[in-house]
């Protein structure tokens, strides 16, 4: 993989798109509550939000199938 | 994947004739315009869509026995501008117009036309009773865009200010393989080709390649090398990736159901994670950022991903029908001549 940065790290944003997945990007590893890596192949990822992947923890679009929806930013209190 | 080089294909109509005979000689006026092209159906236009692939593919591939100073001779693109002309009406013809509401939010426009989109159900019929040979027809007929998988949008990326082009960046350098080419997935397309006994090499199969799959292929050659339809051209890429991860996860479905193993679905079910990842870039930063820094292509962007959807419905519906009737869904092979 290329990394224009080279060593340089780059901090971690995790950014919910949305009515979809949130979004990992920099330099992040991903493990299971072990402590064992999980495999990631690309710069950026994305985790399911909905709940409903078949291949948590990443997202597989399922979210679309289900209509969920949630807002990119924090949602209100409810009631608030 | 060894490096591009078609043969010219045999024509099937007047207008391939003409531009595959003056292709045939050197650059220059020998190319004669064809005058305004009547045509009844430009999309299902055997001739049409064929002579505008070939113009088109000048820009991405050698050809053999062709110069390449076709590419850019004043008369070849006068000839394009000719297929265009009715193509792009066509297509306009089947796009309803965005209102001023979707133009406020693309991002969330794109999601709504996209869940009320209703196509044929194509990937599901592959999923769970096609054929191998539907199976290996589909995958035939997609390798007009697969082995070319992210070139017809990275056109754009000049023509985009900072915002759209990091992101159409960060969606095509994921399409190229991120710096790895045996990631590309152009090239993870070609193994799964091979793996499945078709032929990977780049063109080989445009003599059977109908009408409507070459237009969908055209469409987005169309959009990517005008600029004046860069709108177009992301939502174009917008609308493909977030119709891709639920297709992608039945075709790869249906290779297992057949008994193929990963080294065939390898390409699908890189489409699953990769495509989850690309639409909500392409659908908010991409689409809505350009939306944001030039309001006034939003309703160009809403324009591609809807004739994306059209477009494909027709090619989708096309399969089906065919195959419904016991037909095969590709062009017969062309009679070699004597």
């Amino acid at each position: 993989m290329v990394d224009p940065n080279g060593d340089q790290p780059s901090p971690v944003t995790i950014t919910p798109y949305p009515d979809g997945p949130y979004l990992v990007r920099g330099d992040f590893v991903v493990t299971d509550q072990e402590g064992n890596e999980l495999p990631t192949e690309r710069r950026t990822i994305a985790l399911c939000r909905c709940g409903k992947s078949r291949m948590r923890p990443f997202c597989d679009g399922t979210h679309k199938l289900i209509g969920f929806e949630a807002p990119s930013g924090q949602e209100p209190w409810p009631g608030g | 994947m060894a490096r591009r080089l078609i043969e010219l294909p045999s024509p099937c109509g007047p207008l391939s004739e003409r531009l595959f005979d003056a292709l045939e000689g050197a650059p220059g006026a020998s190319l004669e315009a064809p005058g305004a092209v009547e045509s009844a159906d430009p999309i299902a236009d055997e001739d049409l869509q064929l002579a505008l692939y070939v113009a088109y593919e000048l820009h991405y591939t050698g050809i053999s026995g062709v110069d390449e100073g076709w590419e850019w001779e004043p008369s070849l693109l006068g000839f394009r501008a000719e297929l265009e002309r009715p193509f792009e009406a066509a297509v306009a013809d089947l796009v309803q117009p965005a209102d001023e509401g979707e133009l406020a939010s693309v991002g969330a426009a794109l999601q709504a036309i996209v869940a009320e989109d209703v196509g044929p159900p194509l990937s599901r019929y592959l999923e769970t009773q096609g054929t191998l040979e539907q199976m290996l027809e589909h995958v035939v007929h997609r390798s007009a865009y697969q082995l070319k998988e992210a070139d017809p949008h990275s056109w754009a990326i000049p023509r985009l200010s900072p915002r759209p082009k990091a992101a159409l960046l960060e969606v095509q350098a994921d399409e190229y393989g991120g710096g790895s080419a045996e990631r590309m997935h152009a090239v993870l397309f070609a193994n799964t080709m091979e793996t499945l006994g078709l032929d990977p090499t780049y063109g080989a199969y445009l003599e059977r390649l109908p009408a409507v799959t070459l237009a969908s292929v055209n469409l987005m050659s169309l959009f990517g090398l005008h600029r004046r339809r860069r709108g177009a051209c992301v939502g174009h890429l917008a609308g493909f990736e977030m119709t891709s991860s639920i297709p992608n996860r039945r075709y790869g479905n249906a290779l297992r159901r057949l008994g193929f193993g990963r080294e065939a679905t390898h390409f699908y079910d890189e489409h699953v994670e990769a495509d989850s990842v690309h639409e909500n870039i392409a659908a908010w930063d991409l689409a809505g950022g350009l939306a944001a820094e030039e309001p006034e292509v939003a309703a160009d962007i809403l324009f591609g991903a809807r004739a994306l959807l059209q477009v494909e419905a027709r090619w989708a519906t096309q399969l089906m029908d065919c195959w419904e009737r016991g037909e095969s869904s590709l062009r017969e092979p062309a009679a070699v001549p004597a």
